[in-house]
């Protein structure tokens, strides 16, 4: 992920690129979600719903602590639309 | 191994400065059959391409002319890093966007350079399949293209066209690859994985638009300092550009970048109380005001900074006798419509922010003297989609309440202007339904 960032005074834009992380993070198929709404009741740290009833996925990382309620959510989507990925980011 | 003919035919002809891809235009009939285009640019150089072309596109700068403005030597290299099979080369020629017509005329007037840069594009990546797509009209004329090189034996794959239905998603990447794999012209959910590495048939593929492919073939003949001896360093080269709204018919022209827009459209300073402004890019792109248009040269950072891109092209002038907000508000349901209804936020998103800006447009008094929240339901919307055609949207409407930000409240306080019933600028075809 790229990080912008505005240096004051020097009215220049720096764009610096953070060294890759490794990170576990949870992804929704938007085509494939119809909105059931699972995953944001066991994972309401992670997943919110938005007006129209379809989840709002944060990108922060998934700590170990959530793991297992995220490797349920995913398991419990009627679309199979969650996933988490995990790699360099 | 044999030798291709165009192998044989006298190499490279003499480097044009300016205009390039366009150059053609001079010569009597305006369109260049495979004896002109041969003339004209001389042999393919298909084995030279294979030792030193990736190198050239780095050096040369060339980012895409489809959009997304991304650089074609890197994503080369991504395709070819993807050895296990073979790639497929796919030509975009699909232009769904209703204000461009600079690929379709590329197409019809300068086919080769298009099927050059597919050759090489193959040659390069050590592709065994070539497709060209391109909307149904123009299959015939890029067939009896395809059918001339056949026969000069100049290429190394056979080239095959596809039609592309006349959609505004057809052109977008993954809808391009689903429909080669016989599925309907829709985008997928890609995720972190890559149709440069697993697109077509499973296979690496690299999907590019006609018109960075004919900058290839002009690059694998003159090199990559040749290609950046007009424009400027961070927006090299020159490109094509559909104008409207400025003369009588729309135009298509090759311009260099750097160049500065008031030369480009032949302003005055007296212009900006004709004009509204322009919208530049396309509907992913955005509005600009006159004021800012003046100072403003064609540059993608110059485009940025002004929150919008050069995208493909589009360089829409609209004058004072058309309502910008009735304009967006036309564009903004149009676009809703085209969307393929695979994605909720889309769907739901696309259609309230249709539903808003054609209320602020048509029929501010149902607004009772408040603006619509169109700018926090951008932000529900963006990032959200499985392609950018929402956020497109969403950059196109926030340009609009920046730049007509005082007409938008003349609108609400006031009610409509004269012009919201006055002629429309931008075409939103409504003969095009859902994508299929
Ligand atoms: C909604 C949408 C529509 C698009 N339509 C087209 C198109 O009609 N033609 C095209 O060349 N690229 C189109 N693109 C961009 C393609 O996804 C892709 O980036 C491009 O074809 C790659 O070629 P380039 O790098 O040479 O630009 C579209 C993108 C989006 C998000
Ligand atoms: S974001 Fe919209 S247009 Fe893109 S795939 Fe989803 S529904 Fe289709």
């Amino acid at each position: 992920m790229m990080a912008t960032r505005r240096v004051s005074g020097l009215g220049a834009q720096v764009t610096s690129l953070p060294a890759p992380k490794w990170r576990v993070t949870l992804v929704v198929d938007p085509t494939m979600c119809d909105g059931h709404g699972v995953c944001a009741e066991l994972l309401p740290e992670r997943v919110k719903m938005d007006q129209w009833g379809f989840p709002i996925i944060s990108d922060e990382e998934i700590p170990t602590a959530l793991a297992d309620h995220a490797r349920r959510a995913v398991a419990s989507c009627p679309r199979l639309a969650l996933h988490l990925v995990e790699g360099l980011q | 191994m044999r030798t291709p003919l165009a192998e044989i035919t006298p190499p490279t002809r003499e480097a044009p400065t300016f205009p390039r891809l366009l150059s053609g235009l001079s010569s009597p009939d305006n369109s260049f059959g495979l004896h002109d285009h041969l003339e004209q640019w001389g042999a393919l150089p298909l084995r030279r391409a294979r030792a030193t072309l990736l190198d050239e596109l780095d050096s040369a700068g060339l980012r895409g002319h489809g959009g997304a403005r991304f650089p074609v030597g890197t994503k080369w290299r991504a395709v070819s890093e993807g050895r296990a099979r073979r790639a497929v080369v796919v030509a975009n020629g699909a232009e769904g966007e209703p204000a461009s017509l600079k690929d379709a005329f590329l197409l019809t007037k300068f086919p080769h350079l298009v099927l050059d840069g597919a050759s090489l594009g193959a040659a390069v990546l050590n592709a065994n399949r070539i497709v060209v797509y391109v909307p149904d009209r123009l299959t015939d004329v890029i067939g009896r293209a395809i059918h001339a090189r056949r026969r000069a034996d100049l290429d190394p794959v056979e080239i095959e066209v596809v039609g592309a239905p006349e959609a505004f998603l057809s052109g977008q990447e993954s809808a391009v690859v689903r429909a080669l794999n016989n599925g309907p012209a829709l985008p997928t959910f890609v995720g972190i994985q890559s149709i440069r590495t697993r697109g077509v048939g499973g296979r690496p593929t690299l999907v590019q638009n006609v018109e960075s492919l004919a900058q290839v073939a002009m690059i694998s003949r003159f090199g990559g300092q040749w290609f950046r001896s007009v424009g400027t360093d961070d927006s090299p080269g020159t490109m094509l550009l559909t104008i409207t709204g400025r003369w009588t018919e729309p135009q298509v022209v090759e311009a260099p970048h750097g160049v500065a827009f008031r030369d480009l459209l032949q302003l005055t300073a007296q212009d900006a109380d004709r004009y509204w402004g322009i919208l530049l890019g396309g509907y992913g792109g955005g509005w600009v005001s006159m004021t800012d248009i003046l100072e403003c040269r064609l540059t993608e950072e110059a485009a940025r900074q002004l929150g919008s891109s050069l995208g493909a092209g589009v360089v829409a002038v609209l004058p004072r006798t058309c309502c910008p907000l009735a304009e967006t508000a036309r564009v903004v349901r149009y676009m809703e419509r085209q969307g393929a209804g695979q994605c909720g936020p889309c769907v739901h998103g696309l259609a309230d922010l249709a539903a808003h800006m054609e209320a602020l447009a048509f029929d501010p008094a149902a607004l009772r003297g408040h603006l619509p929240p169109i700018e926090e339901l951008c932000g529900l919307i963006e990032g959200r989609g499985a392609c950018r055609h929402p956020d497109g949207v969403t950059r196109f409407v926030r340009s609009a309440l920046v730049v007509f930000h005082n007409e938008a409240l003349q609108h609400v306080r006031r009610g409509p202007c004269g012009a919201v019933n006055g002629p429309a600028l931008l075409p939103c075809p409504a003969h095009q339904g859902r994508p299929r």
